[in-house]
């Protein structure tokens, strides 16, 4: 956004930028991606002459709550109530650009410098009443909106008193210390919260436009298959329908060159019209199902497959991200110019694939991002949307195109699915002796043992997908996370020492880690813990995203059914933020969690996903969650971590762990038991 | 079969023209622009369509608009007619019982009813009773304490 744009939007006052720091805007990952910034700056924060205070992010909230962390960051540092700040996020036209939400990058890079933008306007406003009064800067205090010193007391906007002032923000800005925080670390509650209770949120897929059609995509029956032949004439032929058929220059990922949809201007009309199409297909080849896809991971890694002596198997599924809002969009053309209001975790990723569909500039594209109903990593490509503007192209009108729960849970991608081979040996004081490790297609993240091991091998073996895989919470960490945790209770046991005792000793070079791995036990009572028939007890710790964690549960097996009774999991990272949030998150990754650890899986064969649906694919209810206990390790020392991500890789291998101190049955293969666990042992590798 | 001409929906008699084999999911969001009821799966699995039909839940994503004519359909736009807040509504809020909020309106809606056939219920109550609503998030302990909650203060409605 242009800096005269930024004032005639929003008025006079004082306004905030950022200027030219390439490390600020790019969060997340990916970078600028070649997007050029716009000529002028990105606005950042603007205090009206209402004193209303609007700050701008590229970020966007599917749930993880950071609309209220960035919300306390303002009013930390600018001395203002909560409930005067508005939040704009994830709008392409006027919040600055930014590289996507992702990799739990929100809180450590986004928040430091929302901060840093409202203590630079805090300092203006000193300036500011300072000459306004002729005092000595030092004497005026600002708190509640409002400056005050002596006899004099003024509000933000009577400081501004109609001028424009624009301030970049300077390096050495003063941020108040953690220690201070008076509205940052504490509970803010969700800022959005009576919208969502009382249905008033509009998600992505609540958009409406006027006269905007409803619009369906006929997809192929296997993933690969070509289509042969096309005949839309009964689907014409209903009253009101639009069909398209538009064949890309270069396919989409996953979809093939064809794209044919239907609009029409309700639903019901447009799956009609979708059924009345005529479509053969043209079938690929055999491609690997979920059972033999590990073999096929490893027949394909680019590096060769590993040849290290002793190496133990595990596996990992693929999973889907079920949030539970599907993908959804709208788009609306006006001009040649598209506007889209669609659920991703990157508008500006989204924008720069329909500036490439379309070849169109920047300008013309303009991409809206409501919070939106979860992403968990699974929304950060563009297809509902470039869905939609080609529907809405095609019909002359606004075009809604949400995803059924059946193509979210075969057309989007998938978290990757693993192999992984470890081989490791414990010397009798129960130091590591030797630590292999290999991951095949789920990627590096959390590969390297937090452990202290001199001569480690680890590798990540890139090699062959068969479904589109792509980012997912925690991404690969969960799979790397269970397959050590797990093999280093193998050591501890190899040699007969505790696995609490055995971590601490081996993370002697880790603090960090050692202090959750110490609260959790403490909390858990693992001391003192009680063996009865077929109860078990598991921990495990980890380190991913500038988190630590540490988890310990507690189950039964009876009769080959796993129930997990109790969590504790201590969580540090770094500062804490929003206490009660935290919590929220740390619960809600050990639910999700469980539900890879325990029965989720994508199955497939032939191109085909037969998991396409809830009824098919369990996912966490009530009745699988245990009790769960979070211990927050707050580090006032220490800069704030993201934490979205790395408390869900715990809850894995802790259950693994515990499973088998129960049975003395080692699962070696996620999930654990999908059916219990007589036939998931039998099914391991 | 006719199509259905009126709905009763949140005290308010609307007119519509729906063909009765709509789902009245799609007729509330579609035609009524009642969008905070939502679609989670189509096939009654998530439940994040619930409203209230003569007070008992339904899920509206498999319930036809035919079913339910004549019938009182509550949503969650109607849980707070005049802007103060159902006791359930007001617990969610004070216990954050919501990340993303998407499955919240279908939460209250089943929670709404729960505490009416059972105005103090025991946890495993309220897991036998809530069991079918999906919360991917998984901030499924702080739901039960929300509903512990506003049955300590009145939830019944």
């Amino acid at each position: 956004m242009r800096r005269r744009d930024f004032f005639a939007a929003l008025g006079g006052g004082i306004a905030v930028l950022l200027v030219d720091d390439a490390s600020a805007q790019q969060g997340g990952r990916g970078g600028r991606g070649g997007q050029q910034m716009p000529q002028d700056v990105g606005a950042w924060l603007h205090i009206g002459e209402d004193g209303v205070v609007t700050a701008c992010t590229g970020k966007v909230d599917v749930g993880q709550n950071s609309r209220t962390s960035l919300t306390a960051a303002v009013a930390e540092e600018l001395r203002v109530p909560v409930a005067s700040v508005r939040f704009i996020m994830g709008d392409t036209a006027l919040t600055p650009f930014d590289g996507g939400t992702a990799g739990s990058g929100t809180t450590p890079n986004m928040w430091p410098q929302i901060r840093r933008a409202a203590a630079t306007a805090r300092e203006m406003l000193l300036d500011l009443a300072a000459q306004k009064w002729s005092v000595d800067r030092a004497s005026i205090s600002i708190a509640n909106g409002k400056a005050a010193s002596g006899s004099h007391t003024a509000g933000f906007g009577e400081l501004t008193q109609g001028q424009k002032f624009v301030k970049t923000i300077p390096a050495n800005v003063p941020l108040t210390p953690a220690t201070e925080w008076k509205v940052a670390g504490t509970s803010v509650p969700k800022v959005a919260g009576r919208e969502i209770v009382t249905g008033a949120h509009k998600y992505p897929s609540d958009t409406k436009r006027p006269g905007m059609w409803y619009g369906k995509i006929l997809y192929p029956p296997q993933f690969g298959a070509k289509l042969a032949s096309l005949d839309q004439s009964a689907a014409e032929a209903i009253p009101g329908v639009k069909v398209v058929h538009e064949v890309l220059a270069s396919p989409r990922a996953g979809f093939g060159s064809d794209v044919v949809g239907v609009a029409a201007p309700d639903s019901a009309t447009a799956s009609r019209a979708l059924a009345a199409l005529r479509a053969e297909w043209t079938p690929t080849a055999a491609q690997p199902s979920s059972s033999d896809v590990y073999a096929y991971f490893k027949q394909n890694a680019e590096s060769g497959p590993a040849s290290g002596a002793g190496l133990v198997t595990y596996t990992v599924a693929y999973l889907a991200h079920v949030p539970l809002e599907p993908r959804a969009a709208v788009a609306e053309w006006n001009e040649g110019k598209l506007t889209v209001w669609t659920g991703t975790q990157s508008p500006f990723g989204v924008r720069r694939e329909l500036m490439a569909h379309f070849q169109l500039p920047e300008e013309s594209v303009h991409v809206i991002m409501p919070d939106t109903g979860s992403g968990y990593g699974g929304k950060h490509q563009g297809d509902a949307a470039i869905e939609a503007a080609i529907l809405a192209k095609a019909a002359g009108r606004p075009v809604q195109r949400n995803w059924t729960r059946e193509e979210e849970m075969t057309w989007a991608y998938f978290r990757p699915g693993a192999l992984i081979e470890v081989a490791g040996k414990a010397n009798p004081d129960g130091a590591i002796a030797e630590w292999e490790f290999h991951n095949y297609n789920a990627g590096a993240s959390a590969l390297r043992t937090p452990y202290h091991v001199p001569n480690a091998r680890e590798q990540f073996h890139q090699t062959k997908s068969p479904l589109r895989q792509g980012s997912y919470r925690c991404l690969a960490a969960t799979a790397n996370n269970f397959a050590r945790e797990c093999h280093m209770d193998d050591l501890a046991h190899s040699i007969g020492m505790d696995p609490l005792a055995f971590r601490l000793k081996n993370a002697s070079n880790d603090d960090r880690l050692r202090a959750v791995i110490e609260a959790a036990a403490e909390r858990f009572g693992w001391a003192n813990r009680k063996k009865t028939p077929n109860h078990g007890f598991g921990i495990a710790a980890g380190f991913e995203k500038g988190g630590h964690v540490a988890t310990c549960a507690e189950v039964s097996v009876i009769n080959g059914a796993v129930k997990v009774l109790r969590v504790v999991e201590a969580f540090e990272c770094g500062a804490v933020v929003n206490p009660e949030h935290l919590r929220n998150q740390v619960d809600g990754a050990i639910s999700m969690g469980l539900g890879g650890a325990l029965f989720e899986r994508v199955e497939f064969a032939s191109g085909k996903i037969s998991t396409n649906r809830l009824s098919r694919y369990r996912v966490p209810r009530f009745a699988d969650m245990p009790v769960i206990e979070s211990v927050l390790v707050d580090r006032k020392d220490l800069p704030s971590a993201g934490a979205g991500e790395c408390p869900i890789i715990g809850i894995a291998p802790a259950v693994g762990n515990a499973i088998f101190d129960a049975t003395g049955q080692r699962i070696r293969s996620l999930p654990m038991a999908p059916q219990g666990i007589g036939r998931a042992a039998a099914g391991t590798a | 079969m006719a199509n259905i001409r009126e709905l009763d929906v949140n005290g308010t008699r609307r007119r519509i023209d729906a063909d009765a084999s709509r789902t009245l999911l799609s007729v509330l969001r579609e035609d009524l622009d009642l969008t905070g009821t939502k679609y989670g799966c189509g096939e009654g699995q998530c439940a994040a369509c619930t409203v209230l039909i003569d007070g008992q839940p339904a899920r509206s994503c498999i319930t036809t608009v035919g079913a339910v004519a004549g019938k009182r359909i509550l949503t969650i736009e109607g849980l707070a007619p005049e802007g103060k807040l159902h006791p359930v509504q007001e617990a969610f809020l004070q216990a954050d019982a919501m990340q993303c909020g998407y499955c919240t309106a279908g939460m209250i809606l089943g929670a709404v009813a729960l505490l009416r056939s059972n105005p103090n219920p025991s946890d495993a109550e309220i897991v036998g009773g809530m069991n079918g609503h999906i919360c991917r998030c998984g901030t499924y302990p702080r739901i039960i304490r929300a509903i512990h909650a506003a049955a300590g203060k009145g939830g019944r409605a």
